[in-house]
């Protein structure tokens, strides 16, 4: 990558931005974020980050996107996901292990049900616009 | 197909208690009846928080907030909300009632919480610098870099009122303005990682979460007091953290936001990573630049400041990681927006670990001046197991301990430290009925010992001579005249130690004798522990009278310290007994007693 100027890094944000709010333009519209700081990972996410790999792979679903990112600040519920589904609220379920990454894929991606016992409320509104 | 609404019923342990299960029921029942059972999902979720408002309903995607909802409510939620698609009036939280929140317009929630610091953390990959970018990163760096001359910046941290959150609460803006007004060829920006005290892992978490934000803070910092490196001083510790951040520097430096010629304007700006081996004193400023240097981590006294000689003798910027991750805001919404969000003298938010015996442990961020009812009950979910709240200790082994007298003082650097605590860098452990305060005090004095460089007379001997007074008080042998000697060690320490470090050490003894000194007497004089942690001070009977034989405490027993044939009385030899308390959980006939 070449070294930025500031109309390069202005143009990159316009289109990083919409890339970050508006996946369907790729195709991949349903996104699993897992939260993977040290306190995740150490209650497990990283077994869960799998099961939600080999979940999707087996149910032949092309349209997910899983992702990493730091820690939501739930600890008390660790691993922690978001799921984002179009025409659903996203949420944040909590206590996510490898068996309930796979009810999530089965029951509220492709079913468009939530779970029950595992949605936790988002800490505080987005203050990014 | 999607439901058109989801009803989200609270099932956390205050709530159901309050008869949330009903509620999730007639919401079911309700939907049936009234024919719309294709529109809405009624959902049972994890605790919510705001327990003490339960039953808690959140009607999504409008994200309505519902609360002391009971099941007689559910008709109307069905009809009203989920029918004619209009909120239940009385049943919304009065968000008036949030004091701290109500004059940020833009924050138009129920939520406590306010994100500055963690706006990126469990939003963006951390290792993608084109994420940071997508959510305004490094567009505080260009405005600084092609918009701003140097005082203007720190015009608008003075407007910001932002001070260090790395404990002493030094205001920001001067330390830059100090280090700017030094002229010197070579000046350094650095970045106190370091976050010893035991409980606490805000920066830890910030840096993982968001390690750009650093970066982008650092390097505003280096143009604005004229430096041209940095460095992120970070506990070999934290693993994930420091490979966040030497692959956020790589990122910065192959789009030319880090390094030379930043974004074409000619300034540049270098950052290097420095692992510090754990020690606690090596947070404190002095002491992190010997480390460092490659010295041994020891503090000199104070002036001069960093600020005129720091790193290699140079002007130097220290902050912590929480200061630096909230510099991008305040460059872009103004330091008048910033200084709109906490109190008086504290302005914007604090993060907080929130740990101990509270339901919802975590990490979190809130405006200053919200309340520690508003974070121990409405945040964390109360305590656990039902118990009563005792203490929330905050500051670490610096800070002292917060009653429930006052739970309603709004929590600021000036109203902790009146309260004999301090805001520290964030840990906050909050203790139940089980703990014992001199067992506390005796922990974090012990902490002290090891920690304590040995440099200076009254930390080094100090220290160990109250943790040896504390453990004799802990073990029975404490008598009132200890109590005096530690006041005045402690009074002496806090005058003469070298450093923070030893100043504050006797902060969490002292603290804890003045709110408990019930409990201190009850050890000394009556040798007895209140709270039943203190092993010496306590003895498990059997009582005669209730125990039937059934032999469950004996095998529950770790140490074979109970006899007795089935059906025959029971009796704990005292010399094996470990007083470990298990056979008093065990017994279900309320045999066991502790005395
Ligand atoms: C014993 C001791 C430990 C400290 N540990 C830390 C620490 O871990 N992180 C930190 O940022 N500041 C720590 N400090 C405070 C620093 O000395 C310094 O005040 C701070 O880094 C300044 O940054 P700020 O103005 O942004 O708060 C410590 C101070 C003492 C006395």
């Amino acid at each position: 990558m070449a070294k930025l100027t500031l109309e390069e890094l202005k143009k990159l944000r316009e289109e990083k931005r919409k890339e970050l709010n508006n996946r369907r333009t790729e195709g991949k519209d349903v996104q699993v974020i897992v939260g993977m700081g040290t306190c995740g990972i150490a209650a497990g996410a990283k077994d869960t980050f799998d099961a939600f790999l080999k979940e999707i792979d087996q149910s032949g679903l092309t349209n997910v996107t899983i992702r990493q990112t730091g820690c939501m600040g739930l600890c008390h519920s660790e691993p922690t996901v978001e799921v984002i589904v179009p025409d659903m609220p996203s949420v944040v379920y909590g206590n996510v292990n490898p068996d309930v990454a796979q009810r999530i894929v089965r029951k509220h991606i492709v079913g468009k049900i939530m779970i029950n016992d595992h949605i936790f409320d988002k800490p505080a509104a987005d203050i990014i616009k | 197909m999607a439901f058109k609404n989801y009803i989200l019923v609270c099932g956390g342990a205050g709530c159901e208690a309050n008869r949330g299960v009903d509620l999730y029921k007639t919401l079911q029942k309700e939907l049936q009846e009234q024919g719309v059972e294709n529109e809405a999902q009624v959902v049972k979720t994890g605790c919510f928080g705001f327990c003490e408002k339960g039953p808690i309903v959140k009607m999504l995607p409008d994200e309505t907030f519902y609360v002391s909802v009971k099941p007689e409510d559910a008709k109307e939620i069905v009809a009203e909300h989920v029918v004619k698609g209009r909120p239940v009036a009385r049943l919304l939280y009065d968000k008036t009632q949030s004091r701290t929140n109500a004059k940020l317009e833009d924050i138009d929630f129920y939520q406590k919480q306010v994100r500055i610091v963690l706006r990126n953390c469990g939003v963006i990959d951390p290792d993608s610098i084109d994420e940071y970018i997508a959510r305004d990163g490094y567009d505080a760096l260009a405005k600084v870099l092609t918009e701003m001359t140097q005082d203007q910046v720190i015009e608008e941290l003075k407007k910001s009122g932002l001070r260090g959150r790395g404990g002493a609460g030094f205001l920001t803006w001067k330390k830059w303005m100090f280090t700017k007004q030094v002229a010197s060829n070579e000046k350094y920006v650095i970045c106190n990682a370091d976050e010893g005290d035991p409980g606490a892992y805000m920066d830890r978490s910030t840096i993982e979460g968001d390690p750009h934000s650093i970066l982008e803070a650092m390097t505003i910092a280096g143009r604005t007091v004229g430096a041209s490196q940095g460095v992120i001083y970070i506990r070999a510790e934290y693993p994930l953290a420091i490979i966040r951040l030497e692959n956020a520097i790589k990122q910065a430096k192959d789009y030319g936001l880090l390094g030379e010629n930043i974004l074409g304007t000619g300034f540049n700006f270098n950052i290097e990573i420095r692992l510090g081996a754990g020690a606690f004193v090596c947070g404190e400023e002095t002491a992190l630049i010997a480390s460092t240097e490659g010295r041994r981590g020891m503090p000199i006294p104070r002036p001069p400041f960093p600020a005129v000689r720091g790193l290699w003798q140079k002007p130097t910027v220290i902050n912590n990681v929480e200061t630096y991750a909230n510099i991008p805001m305040i460059v872009l919404r103004g330091g008048d927006w910033f200084a709109k969000i906490g109190t008086e003298t504290s302005k914007g938010t604090k993060v907080f670990a929130l740990t101990g015996k509270i339901n919802n442990s975590g990490l979190i961020e809130v405006p200053m001046g919200t309340t520690l009812r508003e974070i121990i009950y409405d945040i964390g979910g109360g305590i656990r197991g039902g118990k009563a709240f005792k203490a929330v200790q905050t500051g670490g082994p610096s800070g002292g301990v917060i009653t429930s007298e006052y739970l309603d003082t709004p929590i600021d650097y000036e109203h902790l430290q009146k309260l004999g605590s301090i805001m520290g860098s964030g840990g906050m452990i909050v203790m139940d009925e089980d703990d014992c305060m001199v067992d506390v005090a005796r922990f974090y004095q012990e902490f002290c010992v090891d920690e304590s460089c040995g440099k200076c007379a009254p930390c080094r001997i100090g220290t160990r001579t109250i943790y040896n007074l504390l453990t004799g008080i802990c073990q029975g042998r404490g008598t009132m005249d200890d109590l005096q000697k530690i006041n005045e060690i402690g009074r002496a320490m806090q005058k003469a130690a070298l450093c923070g470090l030893g100043q504050t050490a006797p902060n969490p003894v002292l603290s804890t004798m003045k709110y408990y000194e019930k409990e201190y007497l009850a050890h000394i004089k009556e040798k007895k522990c209140p709270s039943g942690k203190c092993r010496d001070l306590v003895t498990y009977y059997i009582l005669p009278n209730k125990c039937i034989g059934c032999t469950v405490c004996a095998r529950r027993c770790p140490v074979g310290a109970i006899t007795g044939e089935r059906q025959k009385i029971h009796t704990i030899n005292q010399e094996t007994c470990i007083k470990c308390g298990e056979c008093l959980k065990a017994c279900k006939f309320s045999a066991v007693f502790r005395r």
